[in-house]
């Protein structure tokens, strides 16, 4: 369970997190969705310790995120993120991409990894790229290979930071249909986007940032269906 | 503060030795980036495979320690030649070669570095290669090569140190001269040292800042 | 042509000794090499550490190996260090020498490097739980090394060349240091250094190949 207490965070004298509340339960799907400068990607490298927050808490399974005594590197074993830009490692090749954080981090064994590396690979239908570096591939098959690479630490939690934004149109069907997948699948996710169908067809609920404050969250057909606050409205309204 | 045995007559050799260091500097450099942009431009405009000879001549200064070329260079017009020529005139011929190696392969570099659309365009309004060369390709190529050209007269400056293997006394040679009186080798040293870094470093600053402040237009 | 009668054979005659020396200048090279890599990755970390203190250690080693002769440095090493009563041979002083140049510019080399790396790639090993160390060891040095790669051989050159400098502190087992005893032997001046010339070329011509081949099945990214 990931719980969100009056997180407030500023960069500068700009605050991005008003005061945020809001607690997503193991195997929920949830969909952040806003305005640029909104606030939402922010939340979620606050989420994984990225980026230090100014007041309120956040915990993980009960962990307190920015608590001095918690050690981020074993918390963010939990917690996969994936960014709008993919940073593959362009030095390795997609097989050594996905290894690289099970043999450091965990420790594991270079056969032990790369039998999961390879199964997370070919989940994400990368499977023939494996000796393949990073350079020779489309840029929604990085994307997929950062969601293997994540997925390959065996998290708990998925969060997906606009991971479309970045992609050529007629690549961005590729990589939301992997997200599907993994919601399917049950995996506890919460995601960063501007696709508005993507977020009504996969989600359990949909958050709506606006200016750094939690303006509106609901189960998809409420909050697309019969959306409450006048900004919702006035956003749905111009992303349709 | 420091009790030492220098006297103002060591301080005044020592100064000496300075002026040398800066002379031999001055003057290789000078001669050898007018030889450098001759031998780049050659270069560039006879292509890799005619060029080739050149190249290999000029490769040579970069790839023999600096010390053999001195060497040499003085048995060749001392025992070879028999010329009378002073260890001053070799170390200068030697550094101003040595110069204008390194100096052609940045002029070469840098003019390779002007966009050929860019040549083209000047080429397509009427210019003559002169014109070309005069008014589109010497603005643009300064501009890439004037920090390393800082570079390359800095580092001349600081191999001048080793022309002390042809009798003259530059300054890293005539504070060698005083520890061996003085017996003072970490006071010496550091004032010989002290003087090489004032010049280097404002100057290395100065192309850096002129390399940051003209690649971001 | 000239009244000078060249006497290859008498030159060529202590060929074997000359190579001995040859492989003496290489070793120094090499050992410097490394040495100077080690210290410029630390060099590197120092300057990143956020410690005034530890940067400006860095800065001043990496500033006065950039700005102040070889020669001068190599000096610093056996006279300057002399001066504190510890007495350093000859080998010990121009490797300590070397190191320290090679250190010094190639530390410079990583920065530019470094600056060439997004910020992002740290952040995604940190975000795959790596510690700030392992996401430097494991992601942007190998892209540094990478980055640097051609600084670094130019820097293996210089290391080669400088190596001369040596019998400046009474080195004669490397290939200048042996070939000025044989000098003072035979007097056979331009014959001697210009087979020691003709050999520095070769290695380092042998330097830039190598590395060249080294490179295009190092990085295939």
């Amino acid at each position: 369970m990931i719980e969100i207490q009056n997180v407030r965070k500023s960069f500068g004298p700009l605050e991005v997190l008003k005061g945020i509340d809001l607690t997503v339960q193991r195997g929920e799907v949830l969909t952040v969705i806003g305005g640029s400068g909104s606030g939402k990607s922010t939340l979620l490298t606050c989420i994984n310790g990225l980026e230090p927050i100014h007041s309120g808490k956040i915990l993980v399974d009960g962990t307190e995120v920015h608590a001095k005594s918690t050690n981020l590197n074993k918390l963010r074993q939990k917690i996969g993120i994936v960014f709008q830009q993919w940073n593959a490692f362009p030095h390795l090749t997609v097989l050594e991409n996905v290894t690289l954080s099970p043999r450091k981090v965990l420790g594991m064994g270079k056969a032990e990894a790369e039998v999961i590396a390879e199964k997370q690979l070919k989940h994400v239908g990368l499977g023939d790229k494996l000796s393949t570096y990073p350079s020779r591939l489309s840029g929604g098959q990085q994307q997929r290979m950062a969601i293997a690479r994540a997925l390959a630490m065996s998290p708990d939690y998925m969060l997906f930071d606009e991971v479309t934004s970045a992609l050529d149109p007629q690549l961005v069907g590729e990589v939301l249909e992997t997200l599907k997948m993994l919601a399917e699948e049950g995996m506890t996710m919460i995601c960063v986007t501007h696709e508005m169908t993507f977020a009504r067809d996969v989600s359990d609920r949909v958050a709506y940032f606006h200016q750094g404050i939690m303006a509106e969250i609901g189960a998809p057909d409420q909050l697309f269906g019969d959306p409450q606050h006048p900004e919702t409205r006035r956003f749905l309204a111009s992303v349709r | 503060m420091f009790d030492t045995a220098l006297s103002s007559s060591d301080l005044l050799f020592l100064a000496k030795g300075a002026g040398m260091t800066i002379i031999v500097t001055v003057i290789s450099v000078t001669i050898g980036t007018v030889l450098g942009i001759l031998f780049g431009v050659i270069r560039v405009q006879l292509g890799a495979v005619l060029s080739a000879p050149l190249t290999f001549f000029l490769d040579i200064f970069r790839s023999v320690p600096l010390l053999i070329q001195l060497v040499l260079a003085n048995a060749f017009m001392g025992m070879v030649l028999r010329l009378q020529l002073s260890g001053f005139t070799v170390a200068c011929m030697v550094l101003s070669l040595y110069t204008a190696a390194y100096c052609s392969e940045i002029v070469r570099g840098s003019i390779d570095a002007v966009p050929s659309t860019t040549r083209r365009a000047a080429r397509s309004l009427g210019m003559s290669w002169a014109q070309d060369m005069r008014y589109i390709v010497m603005p643009l190529a300064t501009r890439v090569a004037l920090p390393s050209w800082i570079g390359l007269a800095l580092g001349v400056m600081k191999d001048s140190a080793l022309v002390y293997v042809v009798q003259v006394t530059e300054l890293l040679k005539s504070t060698q001269i005083l520890i061996t009186r003085l017996q003072e080798p970490l006071f010496l040293l550091m004032i010989c040292g002290a003087f090489y870094f004032l010049i280097s470093f404002p100057l290395a600053r100065f192309g850096g800042y002129l390399e940051k402040r003209w690649s971001n237009d | 042509m000239f009244e000078y009668t060249f006497q290859w054979n008498q030159a060529l005659a202590r060929l074997p000794k000359i190579l001995e020396g040859a492989v003496v200048t290489m070793e120094v090279a090499l050992l410097s090499m490394l040495l100077g890599i080690a210290f410029a990755i630390l060099l590197t970390l120092l300057r990143l550490s956020g410690s005034r203190p530890l940067h400006a250690i860095a800065t001043t080693w990496i500033e006065i190996a950039r700005n102040t002769p070889a020669l001068f440095q190599i000096y610093m090493a056996h006279f300057g260090i002399a001066s504190f009563g510890i007495h350093l041979s000859p080998f010990a002083s121009l490797l300590i020498g070397i190191t320290f140049n090679n250190a010094g510019y190639l530390a410079e080399n990583f920065r530019g490097a470094l600056k060439a790396i997004p910020d992002t790639q740290t952040r995604a090993g940190r975000s795959l739980g790596m510690s700030q160390l392992q996401a430097f060891r494991y992601i942007i040095v190998p892209q540094m090394l990478r980055i640097s790669f051609l600084p670094m051989t130019n820097q293996m050159v210089w290391a080669v060349l400088m190596t001369s400098l040596g019998v400046t502190v009474g080195m004669n087992s490397d290939l200048y240091g042996v070939t000025q005893d044989l000098n003072a032997l035979t007097f056979r001046t331009f014959e001697l250094f210009a087979i020691a010339g003709v050999i520095f070329y070769v290695i380092t011509k042998a330097i830039t190949l190598s590395a060249r081949l080294v490179a295009t099945r190092l990085f295939r990214y």
